[in-house]
């Protein structure tokens, strides 16, 4: 990670690092800010030219919307909050290597887009590389460059959300409506099929869809290759160097 | 600046933080002031009683203990015990992540706990003075003897504190310390001179600080006259100073191996699989 060996990874090397972690009830008794200046306190002797650390506190509190929140104890905080605490304690350091394991976990709908605004700004403009884990694949394919599929410990695929759909021979599904009746079609050609259906049917055919195959889709193709063995013998490559 | 020297300052304000969150949280306060009436309490029936072979007090003997007492409870069980919950909480995982947090954090503790630790020995001094007659507080001698127990003291159960709450595997685990520490106080001559005691008892209540921290105090707060029925008739200054520095030593050279050791083993999934396993058992 980072070029180091994590087993012996000096204090220098952790400055770079930021990892969320799953938080339970630890510092209960801090304020959000007094915890998260605190704990910022620490990365001041690891600024470097164009990457000044800490993060500075008010904004970072702004960033993960704890404002409201940022005199009020830990324990207070509701499930949500305390994630996106957590989300703000592994961010504090400026990392350059982010780790974030199921981050959005308990999330209502606003602030998962508000976490993912979040991400977009960190690895556009902090240049963070971040490593998600996650069982949300729209999240995946919303926020990933390049995407990694485990099933039984293996690697099963790897590569961008276009990649791994491209890669799999999903079907598009194709759905409209025809003289009131809804009709859901799987089709291998979507485009083909479509111009079959107004030759077929002309003005009749309303309410077309065409939905591509989401990632979801693609992942249980590949998980479902993988449990039939298929899958075997092309497990993509072991990890070798993830953060750049 | 250096980054060492930015966490050790670190530590400190942590210290002083948590500290004031102690003081101004009401169940801690409530803990503190329920457990000092108590003994109050105790001190104030047996005031009238004397000690065996002399006239003096027993309540005002039993003062300068607790003073003793305080510093070791503290410094052993209730640092052993915070460590042992926030290991389990966390709090030590997040430490870990942050460069020198780990130093910043023990730091911490040991200022937090110094701070309680002359927080309940000023207290319980205090509430003494109004409370109990005897006390040699007017001379030089007294308060010079009081700080080099009492930061000897610190230096003694301090580091072993650490360790024990490095081993212990769970916050469960680490309350039977403070039972066992309980039965210590028992045989270490704080309620009641370690004289009348078996043998046997006498010396396993020597091996361990609290005697002398005890013994320390009453040496430093009561006339000269009561180190008679003390063990060897005597205040035993410079055994007191032997043994308090030889845990010191014994301490100090085992905390950074122990804890070490600790930093190391934690990781998310230990964290992880302590929470499951407290969740578990309700």
């Amino acid at each position: 990670m980072l070029g180091v060996d994590p087993a012996h990874g000096g204090e220098a090397w952790r400055a770079r690092l930021g990892v969320v972690l799953q938080s339970w009830r630890d510092h209960a008794k801090w304020q959000v800010r007094e915890l998260l200046a605190h704990l910022g306190s620490y990365y001041a002797p690891y600024s470097e030219p164009g990457r000044r650390r800490p993060w500075d506190v008010d904004e970072l509190i702004a960033a993960v919307g704890l404002t409201e929140h940022a005199r009020t104890k830990v324990r207070r905080l509701s499930g949500g909050q305390r994630r996106r605490l957590d989300v703000a304690i592994g961010i504090v350091g400026r990392p350059e290597l982010l780790f974030l394991d199921e981050p959005t976990a308990g999330f209502d709908p606003e602030a998962r887009r508000d976490f993912h605004d979040l991400v977009h700004r960190l690895a556009d403009q902090d240049e963070a590389t971040i490593v998600l884990t996650t069982h949300d694949l729209d999240e995946a394919e919303r926020l990933a460059d390049r995407i990694l599929i485990l099933a039984g410990g293996q690697i099963i695929a790897d590569g961008s959300a276009d990649e791994l759909s491209g890669r799999m021979s999903t079907q598009a599904e194709v759905r409209w409506s025809r003289d009131g009746q809804r009709f859901v079609h799987p089709a291998d050609e979507p485009t083909r099929f479509v111009r079959d259906l107004f030759r077929q049917y002309g003005e009749s055919i309303e309410d077309l869809e065409v939905r591509r195959a989401s990632l979801e889709d693609t992942y249980m193709a590949l998980v479902r290759e993988f449990e039939s063995g298929a899958g075997a013998d092309r497990v993509a490559r072991p990890f070798s160097v993830v953060a750049r | 600046m250096n980054a060492q020297l930015t966490a050790a300052r670190r530590g400190v304000r942590r210290g002083w933080i948590e500290l004031r969150q102690m003081l101004t949280n009401p169940h801690d306060i409530a803990l503190v002031t329920i457990s000092a009436a108590v003994f109050t309490g105790v001190m104030l029936f047996s005031r009238t009683a004397r000690v065996p072979g002399t006239g003096f007090s027993l309540g005002t003997t039993m003062l300068a203990s607790v003073l003793g007492m305080n510093i070791g409870f503290n410094g052993l069980a209730s640092l052993a015990g915070v460590l042992a919950v926030e290991r389990e909480d966390g709090t030590l995982l997040r430490a870990k992540a942050v460069p020198h947090g780990m130093t910043g954090y023990l730091i911490g503790k040991i200022v937090t706990t110094s701070g309680v630790i002359f927080i309940s020995v000023a207290g319980t001094l205090i509430t003494g003075l109004f409370l109990f007659r005897g006390l040699a507080v007017g001379q030089a001698g007294t308060w010079l003897t009081l700080i080099w127990v009492l930061l000897l003291g610190l230096a003694a159960t301090l580091p072993i504190g650490a360790i024990l709450g490095s081993l212990f595997p769970s916050a469960r685990s680490a309350g039977l310390l403070t039972l066992v520490i309980g039965g210590l106080i028992a045989i270490s001559g704080i309620f009641y001179p370690i004289t009348h005691l078996p043998q046997w008892l006498q010396w396993i209540g020597q091996a361990f600080p609290l005697y002398w921290l005890g013994l320390g105090m009453r040496s430093a707060l009561l006339p000269p006259s009561l180190a008679a029925v003390e063990i060897g008739h005597s205040w035993r200054h410079l055994a007191t100073f032997g043994v308090l520095a030889g845990w010191t030593a014994v301490g100090l050279m085992l905390a950074p191996v122990v804890l070490r050791r600790m930093a190391r083993r934690e990781s998310g999934s230990t964290v992880a699989a302590r929470r499951e396993r407290v969740l578990r058992a309700g």
